[in-house]
């Protein structure tokens, strides 16, 4: 495959960034988009030129550090991680653009890696559970009914990777924090800080500068792990009730 | 900062006040179109100018009345406060987006819809309801009762025709906003759940198409009467 890639350059958090559009041949369909990228940044490295910088890690498409918005999308045209984006997904000829996460909560620390701390930090407000939890408990030990741990484990599958926020016209966090405070809240093991932890989560999310939810539904269409909006209602009605009724004044 | 002051000031509950100004709102549009298809009587306006004066004297409805500029209002500088918030979420856009793939048109342009909506409301209230509390508007006797003649002021209205133009593309924008905003009001309460989200999307498809054709259908029937 014979691609042209327009990629955003940017050598620091205070540098202005641009465009760049990179020429690149012998692309096999079945690598995958970031084997692609990696292909390019050989011929940069070969040629004394800065590698084009971008965050991955598992490449498995489990660990949430891959991101990219590709030709107009979070995580490319599938709905999948970026690290799980093969470029059998492109046709022969095409321009592809890549762009960071935009979101004010998430800067740019140089050319499409952005930091994404705002979500440690609004885990550290409240994504935890204070309960000794001990080694692995026994099967059927905790009763916890089936229709309620799938719901918790819908949730948790989350893995962070921003995809709602970059999809997001508000980069509204909501779908994040609406799923960490699910996944706890299903739970028997997340009850003692369930208020506070709605309250604090919201919180924190406010003051990372994240924007407000609209409801559009583009996160969930977005999301490399199918997280449904119900959880931000679920957050909606954890958040309202906690505010009326917790000891935090 | 008080608890209340803190939980309104949020994100959640900023769009809480969105969601039950809006669906206040909503229940005083079905209010509006149910008690305007008396324009459709025939009878020389009469129903509908006792209904007029019923709904500027009675003090239930006034109560009502003031509920209802109150909501435009917080509904309206809520969406300005949002809006400002989420454009700082975002201070550099993307060169290219696919938006349309993933939501729909409504629910990304509620603000442009909103505004278009308020500059109607804005001609709306004059033409009408301005004229009907402080203008001197001709009079008519009803069984020795001596009622404001609204109904003339609306037929008068309605034979100019970029006026009934105005109105029935302004309540296509009505429908837009309607579209995203009937469930997306649900959901900022909270309110998703396999048993009545089905249902709640189902009534506020058919709402935000039946009440807007029936608003359009006012003018257009008395444009093509006269």
């Amino acid at each position: 495959m014979k691609l042209t890639l327009k990629i955003w350059r940017q050598k620091n958090a205070s540098d202005k960034g641009g465009f760049v559009a990179y020429p690149i041949d012998g692309i096999s369909k079945d690598m995958s988009f970031l084997e692609m990228l990696d292909v390019l940044n050989e011929h940069l490295t070969e040629k004394g030129e800065d590698p084009v910088h971008f965050d991955h890690d598992c490449r498995e498409g489990i660990c949430g550090m891959c991101s990219l918005y590709i030709n107009g999308k979070p995580h490319g045209p599938q709905q999948t991680t970026t690290c799980q984006l093969h470029m059998r997904s492109f046709n022969d000829g095409d321009t592809i653009t890549i762009e960071p996460w935009r979101a004010k909560a998430f800067p740019v620390v140089k050319d499409l890696v952005v930091d994404r701390s705002a979500f440690d930090r609004i885990i550290q407000a409240g994504g935890y559970v204070s309960v000794r939890t001990g080694g692995v408990p026994d099967a059927n030990e905790i009763p916890i009914p089936k229709t309620i741990a799938d719901l918790a484990m819908d949730a948790a599958q989350c893995i962070g990777c921003g995809a709602c926020v970059a999809a997001c016209k508000n980069a509204s966090a909501m779908l994040f924090t609406s799923a960490k405070i699910s996944q706890l809240a299903l739970l028997p093991q997340g009850q003692v800080e369930r208020k506070t932890r709605a309250e604090k989560m919201v919180a924190q999310m406010d003051a990372e500068g994240f924007g407000s939810c609209t409801n559009t539904g583009a996160c969930e269409a977005e999301c490399p792990k199918g997280i449904s909006i119900t959880n931000i209602a679920r957050m909606n009605r954890e958040y309202f009730s906690a505010v009326v009724s917790s000891d935090n004044l | 900062m008080s608890w209340v002051t803190k939980t309104l000031s949020s994100t959640l509950g900023r769009k809480l006040i969105m969601a039950l100004t809006g669906l206040f709102l909503i229940l005083f549009l079905t209010g509006h179109v149910s008690g305007n298809l008396l324009l459709f009587k025939g009878d020389g306006g009469e129903a509908f100018n006792i209904y007029a004066k019923f709904m500027t004297t009675n003090p239930a409805v006034k109560l009502l009345s003031y509920l209802t500029y109150i909501s435009v209002i917080a509904h309206v500088i809520y969406s300005i406060i949002l809006t400002q918030m989420n454009k700082s979420a975002r201070p550099v856009g993307y060169s290219e987006s696919k938006a349309s793939t993933n939501s729909t048109w409504s629910s990304r342009n509620m603000g442009v819809l909103g505004t278009i909506i308020l500059i109607f409301l804005v001609v709306h209230l004059q033409g009408f309801w301005a004229q009907m509390h402080w203008g001197e508007i001709p009079t008519v006797t009803y069984e020795g009762e001596e009622y404001k003649d609204l109904y003339l002021i609306v037929s008068e209205a309605f034979k100019q025709e970029w006026l009934v133009a105005l109105y029935v593309i302004s309540m296509g924008f009505l429908g837009y906003h309607l579209s995203h905003g009937f469930s997306s009001a649900f959901q900022t309460l909270g309110l998703n759940h396999k048993k009545y989200t089905p249902a709640i999307k189902t009534i506020g498809k058919l709402y935000c198409i039946v009440v807007p054709v029936l608003f359009a259908s006012m003018p257009l029937y008395i444009y093509f009467t006269s």
